[in-house]
């Protein structure tokens, strides 16, 4: 009589349907083969920064006695080497590293908001949110400041094209191969659209949890997709760090 | 059952927050040790080498912990990590293409 019962013993067929072979939310799944696309995207932009350096000469001397030229690759350490209030003194990587200390505090300050989102505790979540908000925020007023200081120059400026040129645009680089202002622009510039963009994202939500719209649809489950966003956001600073600013 | 450990009505559960501070010190420390390194160091092969693979030690911990990545099933790790290889290869590909537009120029 019940031939056709569905059997649930323990053979489940995983794809078979009627079952979450991944053990994961439609909205989570996307967000994560988005976030696989997005990786492709930003690979592929750095991997050109690699090939782009790697065809041009590298600067062989000692450091000490570098300079600004066209003939080869700047070192890192020369061109950002710059703090606010601190015009003219030599300080490489301090300000990258208030940035990257910005964005991996306000990655922790993200995941705590999903933790409390498991918890339902909505205080929680709003704080956490608005802490990610700011740290946001801090990170792209950064990122002004450093444009700004990379495209108005150092007060000696270098040798372009018979000239003597303060500063860098895309088509004209005081540093060294119009190529690394580009690549520069374009890297940063790009990573800095995600992050303007996962800060409006993170207002939305922290708006709908304000609201109560988590409590009442029963799960914070859009802090967590959001969070994933902003994870990701974290993840390729990293690399922009290391490739742009250390290497 | 006033002894239990589930939070009562009304009552929210207790933070459970170790994992992500212990994640956020890991994250904190490889990047002071690449700063401690980037300031003293000057062979170029040794920097290089290591700046990438601290770099992958830090994204495995914001993948794995902060993404969740580690506790999800193993057929959504697959496919999020099986694809990335193509960026292996696209890496090794380009750099001895740049290699070689230098010498060809």
């Amino acid at each position: 009589m019940a031939s056709h019962s569905v059997s649930t013993s323990a053979k489940v067929n995983l794809w078979g349907g009627g079952v979450e072979p991944m053990k994961a939310s439609y909205g989570k799944l996307m967000m994560w083969f988005f976030l696989l696309s997005d990786t492709f995207t930003f690979s592929a932009l750095l991997i050109t920064y690699g090939l782009i350096r790697f065809s041009n000469p590298a600067y062989t001397g000692e450091i000490k006695d570098f300079v600004f030229s066209q003939e080869y690759w700047p070192i890192p350490d020369m061109v950002f080497n710059g703090i606010p209030f601190f015009h003219g003194v030599h300080l490489p990587l301090v300000f990258v590293g208030i940035m990257t200390f910005i964005l991996i505090m306000s990655s922790v300050t993200m995941v705590l908001a999903v933790e409390a989102g498991h918890r339902m505790d909505r205080n929680d979540v709003q704080k956490w949110m608005l802490w990610t908000i700011l740290g946001g925020i801090a990170f792209l007023l950064c990122q002004a400041w450093e444009w700004t200081h990379l495209i108005s120059g150092t007060e000696a400026g270098s040798l372009v094209n018979g000239k003597i040129f303060h500063g860098a645009n895309l088509v004209q680089n005081e540093y060294g191969p119009p190529a690394f202002a580009d690549l520069f622009f374009f890297i940063t510039g790009f990573h800095g659209t995600h992050v303007l963009s996962g800060v409006i994202l993170n207002i939305i939500i922290f708006y709908n949890v304000a609201v109560g719209v988590y409590d009442r649809t029963g799960h914070y489950e859009m802090v967590e997709k959001v969070g994933l966003y902003w994870h990701f956001v974290d993840l390729v600073w990293v690399f922009v760090f290391t490739f742009f600013y250390l290497i | 059952m006033g002894n239990t450990h589930a939070a009562q009505p009304g009552e929210l559960p207790k933070a459970n927050t170790k994992a992500i501070w212990r994640t956020f010190w890991i994250l904190l420390g490889v990047t002071a040790l690449e700063f401690l390194i980037a300031f003293t160091s000057h062979n170029k092969m040794f920097r290089i080498s290591t700046f990438l693979i601290l770099t992958l030690v830090k994204a495995f911990f914001i993948v794995a912990e902060f993404m969740h990545l580690k506790h999800e099933v193993k057929a959504l790790i697959l496919s999020v990590l099986i694809p990335v290889l193509f960026i292996v290869w696209l890496v090794i590909a380009l750099m001895v293409e740049g290699d070689s537009i230098l010498v060809v120029r």
